[in-house]
C-alpha cells in the first residue's frame, strides 16, 4: 500500500508539467463542460419556451433524446461510432476532430449537461410570476431587455439548486471518460489498482478525492444560494418588529 | 440484413439489462425504505449511519463505486479462499451487478423517501395513533400510502437514472445491451466501418424506447396515485 501510494501520489493529484495528473484532468473536463454547457443551455432554454413551435420543437427533440439515453453510449457513438462513417473521415476538419479522445469526450459531456441544463433553466423561466412580466411590459420592456432584466435574473436564481445538482452530476459523469483513454482520476485509480492488485486502496483513494471535489461543490453552492437566494430566505418573526428600548 | 444477424444477441442483452434494471430497482427499494425509517426514527445510532451511508453513496461517482465495490470485494473472497486453501470463487457478474447498483441507488430511494414521509401531515400520525393502531401499522395503512403519491415523480426519476446507469455495468463483465453491440462491432469490424455507428445508434434507440415506455407507465401511476386530488369531473 505504501508503494502504491509512493509511485501514484503525484499522477492522482499533482503531476507534472506536460503530464496532468487525474485530479487536474476530472477538474478541467468538468469545468469545461459544464462552462461550455452553460453557454449552449440558456440560448437553448429561451427557444424552448418559445411559443413558436419551429423554435420549441427542435431543443425539446434535442432534450428527449440527450435524456433519454446513457452518456455512455452517447460518449461511445462520439468517440467510436461518428469515426466510423466513411463520411467523416473524408472531411478533414472533422477527421481531426473525432480523431482525439478528449475533442470527442468533451463534445458528449457538454452536449449532454446542455440538454439536462436546457431543462432546468426552461422550468424556471417558465415557472416566472406572470405579473413580472406584465409589470415588465408596462414598463416598456420587452424581448432581449426583458430576458435580460427580467426573466433571466430570477429564473437563474430559482434555478439554482437544481443546476448545483447537476453540475455535481457532471463531475460523477467525467468518471466516463477513462473508458476513452483519457488518463483521468479513475483512469489513475485503475492503472495503480492492476499494477498493485490493492483493488480498494487504488479506489477508495479516488472516491475519496472525489467525495472531496463534490463536498467542495456542495459547499460552495450553499454559499451562492446564501448570497443570491437571500431575499428568499425565512425571515426571523421579530424581525421588522419595533425595538425595545 | 438487418443488424447483420446481431439481432437475437442485441435482445437477449437488452433483457438482461431490463431484468438487471428491475432487480436493482427492487434492492435499492428495499434499501431506500429501511434507510428513510433508519433517518427519521430520532435514534442516533440508526440515524447516523444512514446519513454516512447517502452522504459517502452520493457523493462518490457511481462507476467509481462500482469498481470499487467489485473488484475490492472480488479481492476479498480471493484472499479468504486462498487462506483456506479453497479454489477460486468468482462472483456471478449479474448478481455483483444488481448488489451494487442496488446498494447505490439504494441511497438516493432513502433521500426521497425521507422527503416523502415528512410530506405527509403529522396529524395523520396523530389520528392513527388516537385510533389504536401500532407504529408499524399505522406506517403501512396510513402513512405508505399516502407517501407514495409524494414520492412517485422521485422514483420516476430514480428508476430512469437506474436504467441508464446499467449501461456502465459491461465495465465489469456483464453481457448487457452495451456489451452485445460492442461484440457486434468487433464481429462486424472486416465488413466495413459504419457497423460500429450502425450497432451504437441501435442502442441509443433501445434505451430511448425503454426510458419513453417506462415514462408512460410513470404518468399513469401518478394518476393513480392522486386520484382523490384530483379536480371532480362532472
Amino acid at each position: 500500500m505504501i508503494e502504491l501510494l509512493q509511485q501514484y501520489w503525484q499522477q492522482y493529484l499533482w503531476g507534472s508539467p506536460g503530464h496532468w495528473s487525474g485530479l487536474v484532468v476530472t477538474l478541467w473536463l468538468t469545468v469545461a463542460s459544464v462552462v461550455l454547457g452553460f453557454a449552449l443551455a440558456l440560448p437553448l432554454a429561451i427557444m424552448r419556451v418559445s411559443t413558436r413551435p419551429w423554435l420549441a420543437a427542435p431543443v425539446w427533440l434535442f432534450t428527449y433524446v440527450f435524456r433519454g439515453t446513457p452518456l455512455y453510449v452517447q460518449l461511445l457513438i462520439c468517440y467510436t461510432g461518428l469515426y466510423s462513417l466513411e463520411a467523416v473521415r473524408a472531411t478533414p476538419m472533422l477527421n481531426a476532430f473525432f480523431k482525439d479522445a478528449f475533442n470527442c469526450t468533451l463534445l458528449a459531456f457538454t452536449l449532454n449537461t446542455a440538454a439536462y441544463t436546457t431543462e432546468i433553466f426552461a422550468g424556471a423561466i417558465k415557472a416566472t410570476p406572470r405579473g413580472e412580466v406584465e409589470a415588465a411590459r408596462a414598463f416598456g420592456m420587452s424581448g432581449f431587455i426583458l430576458y435580460r432584466r427580467i426573466l433571466l435574473p430570477s429564473a437563474l436564481r430559482r434555478a439554482l439548486p437544481a443546476y448545483s445538482n447537476e453540475v455535481i452530476l457532471m463531475l460523477h459523469a467525467t468518471t466516463l471518460a477513462s473508458t476513452a483513454t483519457i488518463t483521468d482520476l479513475l483512469k489513475v485509480a485503475r492503472n495503480a489498482a492492476s499494477d498493485y492488485y490493492l483493488p480498494f486502496v487504488a479506489y477508495g483513494l479516488a472516491a475519496l478525492l472525489y467525495l472531496a471535489i463534490t463536498l467542495g461543490l456542495v459547499w460552495a453552492f450553499q454559499r451562492a444560494e446564501r448570497k443570491w437566494l437571500a431575499h428568499l430566505r425565512p425571515v426571523r418573526s421579530d424581525a421588522g418588529a419595533p425595538r425595545s428600548v | 440484413m438487418l443488424l447483420e444477424g446481431y439481432g437475437p444477441q442485441l435482445w437477449a442483452g437488452t433483457v438482461e439489462t431490463i431484468t438487471l434494471a428491475l432487480g436493482s430497482l427492487a434492492l435499492s427499494f428495499g434499501l431506500g425504505l429501511v434507510g428513510a425509517t433508519a433517518k427519521l426514527s430520532g435514534r442516533r445510532r440508526l440515524a447516523v449511519p444512514a446519513r454516512l451511508y447517502t452522504t459517502l453513496v452520493r457523493g462518490v461517482p457511481d462507476l467509481v463505486l462500482m469498481l470499487l465495490l467489485y473488484y475490492s470485494f472480488q479481492d476479498l473472497l480471493n484472499r479468504v479462499t486462498d487462506a483456506l486453501g479453497q479454489p477460486q470463487f468468482d462472483i456471478d457478474p449479474f448478481v455483483a451487478g444488481v448488489t451494487v447498483l442496488g446498494f447505490i441507488y439504494g441511497a438516493y430511494f432513502t433521500e426521497t423517501f425521507r422527503g416523502a414521509v415528512l410530506a405527509v401531515p403529522r396529524g395523520q400520525w396523530d389520528a392513527a395513533m388516537a385510533f389504536g393502531l401500532t407504529r408499524r401499522r399505522a406506517f403501512f395503512r396510513i402513512i405508505f400510502p399516502q407517501m407514495m403519491r409524494f414520492a412517485l415523480p422521485g422514483i420516476s426519476n430514480n428508476w430512469q437514472v437506474i436504467l441508464k446507469a446499467t449501461a456502465l455495468v459491461s465495465l465489469i463483465g456483464l453481457h448487457d445491451v452495451v456489451r452485445a453491440a460492442q461484440d457486434a462491432i468487433t464481429g462486424t469490424s472486416t465488413k466495413g466501418g459504419y457497423h460500429a455507428f450502425l450497432f451504437l445508434t441501435a442502442v441509443a434507440l433501445i434505451y430511448l424506447s425503454l426510458t419513453t415506455f417506462s415514462h408512460l407507465i410513470f404518468q399513469g401511476l401518478e394518476k393513480r396515485f392522486s386520484r382523490g386530488f384530483q379536480a371532480p369531473t362532472s
